[in-house]
């Protein structure tokens, strides 16, 4: 528990809930005939309902994405790095909206909720959802909260792509998009280490078809494999050898036998805890939601012609040790947001932290990430805070 | 609106602010914080893009509300289309480049005009440095030592003309200063001899 919330902090927080009792037909066709979102906000909407920034989480993220759910918590959310008074989505003077994403399994409506209409678990059964269909469903928040425009829409990694999906999409109910860390869709690269984690899921005997939770159990293997491969390709080579290098935590190397590396038990660690608060359908849902992201496709492939029917203005940032989504990937958006002549900010963060960069207070990203929400605020008429 | 820019904008950028048309679409090569095209966008009403590579300036530039896109020069600007600008601007930068020669090219194949500014190697100072002390010139308008130059690519006014002629660049308009950014007339009269810093207005081969 912090024993004082920091004065950067948003301090406690507590998530609220928006219910859409229309049916919600989705791009695969299927239905929901109802559906939640859990979300949390922070900071205070002004007068002219102007000042709203959503923000979008990544794959394995959810809502609370800042300040303290209790005074027991022992880690603020997220994005406390960069949320919070003073910090780059300063709550001084904007409005920041934060979702679980449709499908997620913290709250929003998901693989693990009742299906009304069978009265039975979701599970393999709920819907394939699209980047789209969660950017649709965010147009249903912003109604349900009266706004009519985001300041700003941010996002890291599969948080990028909503930002662009939602700019390319809404292209006037939108200012200003933050993309980090992102890519215009997945390499077969990226997809391959997807498949893999879904792999690990769906053929842990725990797994059940998707069924586990009414069959008592839980793929907890899969959900740890799964996590540990994503978590080795957040990460850079540097930071894995800096944060462990080959030290051991157990056994004798000399003869080779009971060896645990520091690495290992990290990653065993990370994986166990992550199969924990994790559904096992919602990451699978959610990988696949990433394969499929390519927004290009419906304008002939042409990214270009995809971003010219934008109207906001763009920031893009990738970091230079992100083999993940690497900073050609980000090039890619910019170059396509130049040539459609778009008003675009770019750059190159130089860390040794790989994808995981966009979470950590890294000196130069915080300053230029600032900058440039100190001109979304100017652009934007919101003249109060710093 | 000169007498303005004068008052807010670095001296060499003030003269480039003045040959700029309002409206226009600019790029700047090496923006650095991003004045030049602060100004212009609050002045000239101009929309553009800024590259450079210095992080503290990039920042800089964002602030200022300055589109700056974190580009190396020396890797070329093949992700900027033909035609897509009215006016590319490099000031400073050219001497201090891999390729100068085709990133003149590629200038005039993104923009229809450009300006460049860079310092005179040719200027009396260094030619008396080199002939009479036989050490590399130092002078107020080429600052650094041979050993922590960034400048790999000095030439003369002479030399940059030279080039202009075995391209068939236009030279629209030519204005060179001296180290207080004044054009007198001992400079017009051997610009080459007197002058520090020139700045050229190039069009596309004619």
């Amino acid at each position: 528990m912090p024993a004082q919330i920091p004065s950067d902090s948003v301090g406690l927080v507590t998530p609220e809930r928006a219910r859409f009792e229309a049916p919600f037909t989705v791009q695969s066709g299927q239905t929901l005939p109802e559906f939640e979102l859990v979300y949390e906000t922070y900071g205070e909407l002004n007068a002219a309902r102007s000042n709203a920034v959503l923000i979008y989480h990544a794959l394995s993220g959810h809502h609370h994405a800042a300040g303290y759910s209790t005074m027991e918590d022992q880690k603020p959310g997220w994005w406390d790095t960069c949320i919070g008074p003073g910090k780059p989505l300063d709550t001084n003077r904007f409005f920041i909206v934060s979702l679980n994403n449709l499908g997620g399994c913290h709250g929003s409506t998901g693989p693990r909720s009742i299906n009304p209409e069978t009265g039975r678990v979701y599970g393999p059964d709920f819907p394939t959802i699209t980047v789209r269909d969660w950017v649709r469903s965010q147009k249903l928040l912003m109604e349900n909260l009266n706004i009519d425009r985001w300041a700003a829409v941010v996002g890291g990694s599969l948080g990028a792509m909503q930002a662009m999906q939602w700019a390319i999409d809404y292209p006037e109910q939108l200012g200003h998009a933050v993309l980090i860390a992102g890519a215009p869709k997945l390499s077969a690269q990226n997809i391959a280490f997807n498949e893999i984690a879904r792999q690990a899921i769906t053929t842990d005997p725990d797994y059940h078809g998707g069924r586990y939770l009414e069959a008592g159990s839980n793929p907890v293997r899969g959900l740890m494999l799964a996590r540990m491969v994503g978590h080795v390709t957040y990460q850079s080579d540097h930071s894995w050898a800096d944060k462990f290098g080959r030290e051991i935590k157990s056994g004798d190397i000399e003869r080779g036998q009971e060896v645990e590396f520091q690495v290992e038990s990290y990653l065993h660690y990370q994986g166990r805890s992550f199969s924990q608060h994790f559904d096992a359908n919602t990451y699978v849902l959610m990988t696949r939601a990433l394969d499929y992201f390519d927004p290009a496709r419906e304008f002939g492939d042409d990214l270009v012609a995809a971003l010219r029917t934008t109207a906001c203005d763009f920031m893009v940032t990738a970091f230079s040790t992100d083999w993940r989504f690497s900073p050609s990937r980000s090039k890619e958006i910019v170059d396509a947001l130049i040539h459609a002549g778009k008003s675009v900010v770019s750059t190159v963060i130089d860390t040794p932290f790989g994808h995981d960069a966009f979470l950590l207070p890294v000196e130069r990203y915080l300053d230029v990430f600032s900058a440039y929400m100190d001109r979304v605020a100017r652009q934007e008429g919101l003249n109060n805070g710093r | 609106m000169a007498a303005e820019a004068r008052e807010i904008l670095r001296p060499d950028l003030a003269i480039v602010a003045d040959m700029v048309p309002t409206g226009a679409r600019v790029l700047d090569l090496g923006c650095g914080t991003g004045e030049l095209l602060a100004f212009l966008q609050s002045h000239k009403q101009v929309r553009g893009y800024g590259l450079d590579t210095d992080p503290d300036a990039i920042t800089a530039g964002v602030a200022r509300g300055v589109n700056v896109v974190e580009q190396n020069l020396d890797l070329g600007l093949n992700n900027f289309p033909d035609d897509s600008f009215d006016f590319v601007v490099m000031t400073e930068a050219l001497q201090a480049v891999r390729y100068p020669a085709q990133l003149i090219d590629d200038m005039l194949r993104i923009g229809r005009e450009c300006v460049v500014t860079f310092p005179n190697f040719g200027h009396w100072s260094c030619r008396a440095q080199l002939s009479l002390r036989g050490r590399m010139p130092v002078a107020h308008h080429l600052p650094h030592r041979w050993y922590d130059t960034p400048n790999i690519h000095l030439c003369t006014f002479a030399d940059f003309e030279a080039l202009c002629r075995d391209k068939n660049v236009s030279i629209l308009e030519r204005f060179v200063v001296d180290n207080r950014y004044r054009n007198r007339a001992l400079i017009n009269y051997a610009p080459n001899l007197f002058g520090t810093i020139a700045f050229y207005h190039l069009g596309r081969p004619s």
